[in-house]
């Protein structure tokens, strides 16, 4: 009965992820828009900075910032597109567990950032200069997957929050920045390490990576508590 | 005959967030603040090392203790409204009120800090782990003000902002705790450790605590006000429809 219950939940949040993905992939606004968005984001940071040496320094920090950038357009696109009809009120309707919407709206989330995160690791590797050895892509991998996973579980919550609501536009960038405030700090210092800037080494990013395990555990529990109430209305 | 709308206007122009109580309370906070200027700015000594910039002491170190009270309030309030059976939006409106004072506090607090900062330092602000997460929770708690204001029914507010102050409650500390990481492995001999091993004689702490009260008794004050405040508000919006179709009715009988 159990196994049962959790086979089929798993099968509501696989469908709904399915579905994101597939919105996604049909309109294209992740290749089409965002990426493209993030690429001039990080070419404006090499403008603005106008010097290699601190661009190679510095340019952990800027793929992460890029990519929280990026996330919030990313959030609310995934929120906009359930709102439109009344498309969330009618998954409760439907009997779906706010569970299930919360983790199958993550897992959507997981996918579009790990993909947007990668390409910006590849813009940065290539736009400037920066160095990897072969342990560094192992542990920048890491650090994206367990990055990847608290972005999506606190992108969905907030964004469960505003959704619906009038001017979620401009409220989304000011809850969101501040509590993803850990993983900007846990990723950049475990991307660092993984590239070896400022002196670091590969093996000091692993405590890091930790931090952004702890931070993804929590708000994947805290999250699928607290989406039901959020969202029923 | 008075119309509803007459009425309401009567209501609105007559009715106070003041009862004999709360004016009690706001001349108590008066009196105890006046005795906290009184003697931190005249009676109370200079510190050793820091001269009179000492004195900022009993305005910066309450306002955060209250901020802090302030904002568990909010996170208690909050829960007993998400778990209450009936459901009282007296429990938003107390929450919601206590969230404004302590934003409100914690400014004040991030205000003294910076100019105490800007003499003893020599800078406004320093990148140190308490300073750093304060401003996240000041942030934070403006967050939450503004989803207060999103619109909708007033029980979806309630709902969404109490969801949001019991998420905040869980934040703070990973943010806190994930700055002190940040500072402790890449900062320098840090300034913010110099002076704060200060030690208090009998009236400076005497002050301190007088301050800490007086904050306290204007908090309540202020709470009471304003949560009395959100409810004519409140009211307000549920009779506005009233007073539009008797608006409307009004117009007829005119033609």
């Amino acid at each position: 009965m159990t196994s049962n219950s959790s086979h089929s939940r798993w099968k509501v949040v696989r469908s709904i992820a399915r579905k994101d993905v597939l919105v996604e992939w049909n309109s294209r606004v992740l290749t089409n828009q965002v990426a493209p968005f993030a690429l001039v984001v990080m070419i404006m940071f090499a403008f603005a900075l106008d010097n290699e040496g601190i661009l190679q320094r510095v340019a952990p920090g800027l793929v992460w910032l890029a990519t929280l950038f990026s996330m919030l357009v990313v959030v609310q696109r995934s929120f906009a597109v359930e709102t439109a009809d009344g498309a969330l009120d009618a998954l409760r309707v439907a009997g779906v567990s706010p569970s299930g919407i919360f983790f199958g709206k993550s897992l959507a989330l997981m996918v579009q950032l790990f993909v947007l995160q990668a390409l910006l690791m590849v813009v940065a590797l290539v736009l400037y200069n920066v160095e990897i050895s072969a342990v560094g892509v192992i542990e920048a991998i890491v650090t994206m997957v367990a990055a990847t996973c608290g972005l999506a579980f606190v992108g969905t919550l907030y964004g469960g929050l505003a959704a619906g609501a009038r001017g979620r536009e401009t409220l989304l960038p000011l809850l969101l920045l501040p509590v993803v405030a850990p993983v900007l700090i846990g990723a950049t210092r475990a991307t660092e390490a993984a590239f070896e800037a400022a002196g670091t080494n590969v093996s000091e990013g692993w405590a890091w990576i930790g931090l952004l395990g702890v931070f993804a555990v929590v708000f994947g529990a805290v999250g699928s508590l607290a989406f039901g109430p959020l969202i029923d209305e | 005959m008075k119309t509803a709308l007459q009425k309401e206007a009567v209501v609105t122009h007559t009715a106070s967030t003041g009862t004999a109580a709360t004016r009690r309370l706001g001349l108590l906070s008066i009196a105890l603040l006046t005795l906290t200027v009184v003697l931190g700015l005249f009676v109370s000594d200079e510190d050793v090392i820091q001269g009179s910039t000492v004195r900022i002491m009993y305005v910066h170190v309450p306002t955060i203790w209250v901020a802090y009270m302030a904002f568990a309030f909010t996170a208690v309030c909050s829960a007993i409204y998400l778990s209450g059976k009936n459901r009282s939006l007296a429990w938003d409106r107390v929450s919601g009120a206590s969230a404004e004072i302590g934003v409100l506090f914690v400014a004040t607090s991030l205000v003294t800090g910076s100019l105490w900062g800007r003499i003893t330092w020599g800078t406004y602000w320093v990148w140190d782990a308490r300073l750093t997460s304060t401003a996240f929770l000041f942030i934070t708690y403006i967050g939450y003000l503004a989803v207060r204001r999103l619109g909708g029914t007033q029980r979806q507010r309630a709902k969404r902002s109490a969801v949001l102050a019991l998420l905040a409650v869980l934040e703070i500390p990973l943010v806190h705790f994930s700055v002190r990481l940040w500072r402790s492995l890449h900062q320098e001999a840090s300034v913010a450790n110099r002076g704060t091993d200060v030690k208090l004689d009998g009236l400076m702490l005497f002050t301190l605590f007088l301050g800490l009260v007086a904050f306290t008794v204007l908090y309540v004050w202020m709470l009471f006000h304003r949560q009395r405040g959100i409810a004519l508000e409140d009211a307000m919006s549920d009779k506005g429809l009233d007073i539009a179709i008797e608006q409307r009715r009004a117009e007829s009988m005119v033609k």
